[in-house]
């Protein structure tokens, strides 16, 4: 077990390298050379010259990599274009515990909607409950998420008033759970919807599979209540590949996160993002799509660590 | 033990029928079967006519603003109403639906063929080309798409063509990985030894044996797939980083949508985009799914 641990641990190290090689790869790719991002234009020629020397620009480009990713493993990301000396890392910082909220909240409204659905649809597979939901999921994942966020803002912030429009908080107010609360819901949820489709369809089949098992049979013919066979003998299996999903999903749920932030003007990393795009901040946007590419690696590691920790009935050499 | 009694030889009470049924016959009776699949390539083919057809329909152009018309409700004259510049959204739905149609298709074409070509090679020859064609699939799918994609338009500031090259370039890993595992299964059935006893060139059987076999699962990707590209082109034009205005796409004609007077005033301005795009995924989606069940030998009816 802690072989295989470790074992896919290292495997993971790779492919770190892999994205940092392809990131510093389109930095390059950004038009204009950093010094005429960073420099006077009207600099002479041996100021320029002395300029490439300090930051290192004359060195082979290996050299170059190679220093760039020993920064960025130690957390520098080098410095914002657009707010002169403002450091990359700061600016991330800032708006990182945002996105963890609203990304915290919405895998919990994903999980208390989409497990108990799945599990019900197992329960009266192929009745008209199950092709209802089924269709619904359909829906789900054909409706772009940026969209739903405006029609709901539509109808129940500037029609109805029930919330806010956007933000994290009301402007110039005191803090107050509540408050915060009232502006998490409708980005929460859209967020929410984006993985709701997949993780209902995965709880659903995986629990039918669980229902055809011998030992639910067994705990059937043992008298138990059908509701606490499910409960207790099914749902604990049933869980177990849908764990794994979640390391899989990542992806989208981060790329959601940054749509979803814009429709909601959520001061998140995902507008950090954004808006750098439109400034062309190129650190800034090389420090997020390295980040959130690590983000992935470890999620998916994650993952099959705990598929392999709770299913005892794989063995790992 | 008595032995088995042999089923009634039944053969001679109903001719075998003179002509056989060709399998794409067989395909194509399954998926008639399944009536979303039909609802949705029939509603699919409307909207993709109705978008050719988008200037003998309507009378108005997709770009000439009409200040004295705007934000009109819904009417006989504009069945859609129109927009903060007095444009028809009707027309502009058209018109952009050629250009999220044609980015959809265009894209995926470029996916596959990329994806089915990294994926041929890997899974035909194995081994080390293998091991690095997979790993740098590894490290593509490990960049969440959106950021690759945001990157990539903000450094090349893509036109429609440009766009389509990007959307292909980022989005062939899938087909890649499916491809490949098609070939290695593929690669070592009796017709493809058989063919290589007898000398044929690797690129022959490729493309003449073992392609035409995995051509299934590769149309049920594609299919699927040019959906989630007209999500994304719709998610990017409406950061305003896809599509460029004045030109229409169901995705651009959300980002000025997205205002308060709009949203409390114009109810069908942010609509009917958004429908747009619901409808013709859901479409390709419904699609998609019944050629899976169809061209699956696993599953019967």
């Amino acid at each position: 077990m802690v072989t295989y641990i470790i074992r896919r641990t290292l495997a993971a190290i790779p492919l770190l390298f892999g994205i940092s090689i392809i990131s510093f790869a389109i930095i390059r790719l950004a038009p204009g050379d950093p010094t005429s991002l960073l420099m006077d234009p009207t600099i002479s020629g041996a100021d320029k010259e002395k300029f490439m020397e300090k930051y290192g620009l004359n060195d082979p480009i290996y050299i170059q990599y190679f220093k760039w990713l020993g920064s960025f493993l130690q957390g520098d990301f080098g410095t914002s274009l657009i707010r002169k000396g403002v450091p990359v890392s700061e600016m991330i910082m800032n708006r990182l515990p945002n996105t963890l909220l609203l990304m915290i909240t919405s895998t919990f409204i994903a999980i208390i909607i989409s497990i108990p659905i799945g599990i019900l649809q197992a329960s009266r597979p192929y009745t008209r409950l199950d092709y209802s939901v089924t269709t619904l999921s359909f829906l789900g994942l054909a409706t772009p998420n940026f969209w739903l966020g405006l029609m709901l803002i539509m109808a129940f912030a500037v029609h109805l008033g029930w919330f806010p429009t956007g933000g994290v908080a009301t402007l110039n107010a005191d803090f107050s759970i509540w408050d915060r609360l009232h502006h998490l819901i409708l980005p929460g949820f859209v967020l929410a919807t984006a993985d709701m489709a997949g993780l209902t369809r995965y709880m659903r089949s995986s629990m039918l599979e669980v229902l055809k098992q011998d030992y639910m049979r067994t705990a059937r013919a043992k008298g138990f209540k059908e509701s606490k066979v499910i409960m207790k003998h099914g749902v604990r299996n049933g869980l177990i590949p849908v764990i794994t999903i979640f390391g899989l999903m990542l992806p989208t749920f981060i790329g959601g996160a940054v749509i979803v932030e814009k429709v909601f003007a959520w001061p998140g990393i995902g507008l950090l993002f954004i808006d750098s795009a439109f400034q062309r901040d190129y650190p800034v946007l090389m420090a997020l799509t390295m980040i959130s590419s690590v983000f992935v690696v470890l999620g998916n590691l994650i993952a099959d660590i705990l598929y392999a920790l709770i299913d005892p009935r794989i063995e790992y050499k | 033990m008595t032995q088995p009694k042999l089923a009634p030889n039944n053969l001679h009470m109903q001719p075998i029928s003179e002509k056989r049924e060709s399998i794409w016959k067989i395909y194509g009776q399954k998926f008639l079967r399944n009536k979303l699949a039909v609802f949705g390539a029939a509603f699919l083919l409307m909207i993709i006519s109705l978008a050719i057809l988008a200037p003998v329909i309507t009378p108005y152009s997709p770009e000439k603003i009409d200040l004295l018309n705007k934000l009109q409700p819904p009417s006989k004259e504009h069945w859609l109403g129109t927009d903060e510049f007095g444009r028809d959204l009707l027309t502009r739905l058209l018109y952009g639906g050629r250009v999220s149609l044609m980015v959809g298709f265009l894209s995926v074409l470029g996916a596959i063929t990329i994806g089915t070509a990294i994926g041929a090679l890997a899974g035909y020859f194995g081994g080390a080309l293998d091991a690095i064609l997979m790993r740098f699939v590894d490290i593509m799918l490990s960049i969440p798409s959106i950021f690759l994609l945001i990157t990539l338009t903000t450094i090349f500031q893509p036109g429609v063509d440009k766009l389509i090259l990007i959307f292909a370039l980022t989005g062939w890993m899938g087909t890649a990985r499916l491809v490949r595992g098609e070939f290695l299964s593929l690669r070592s059935r009796e017709f493809v030894l058989a063919s290589r006893t007898i000398g044929t060139s690797n690129g022959k059987i490729i493309f003449s044996h073992i392609l035409p076999n995995a051509m299934a699962p590769i149309i049920v990707s594609a299919t699927l797939n040019v959906g989630s590209v007209i999500l994304a082109e719709s998610a990017l034009s409406y950061l305003g980083l896809g599509i460029q205005p004045p030109t229409a796409s169901w995705g651009n004609m959300l980002q000025n949508a997205q205002n308060f007077t709009i949203l409390l005033k114009a109810w069908w301005y942010p609509l009917f985009p958004g429908l747009m795009i619901l409808m013709t995924v859901l479409c390709f989606n419904f699609i998609g799914d019944a050629l899976r069940d169809a061209l699956d030998p696993k599953v019967n009816d």
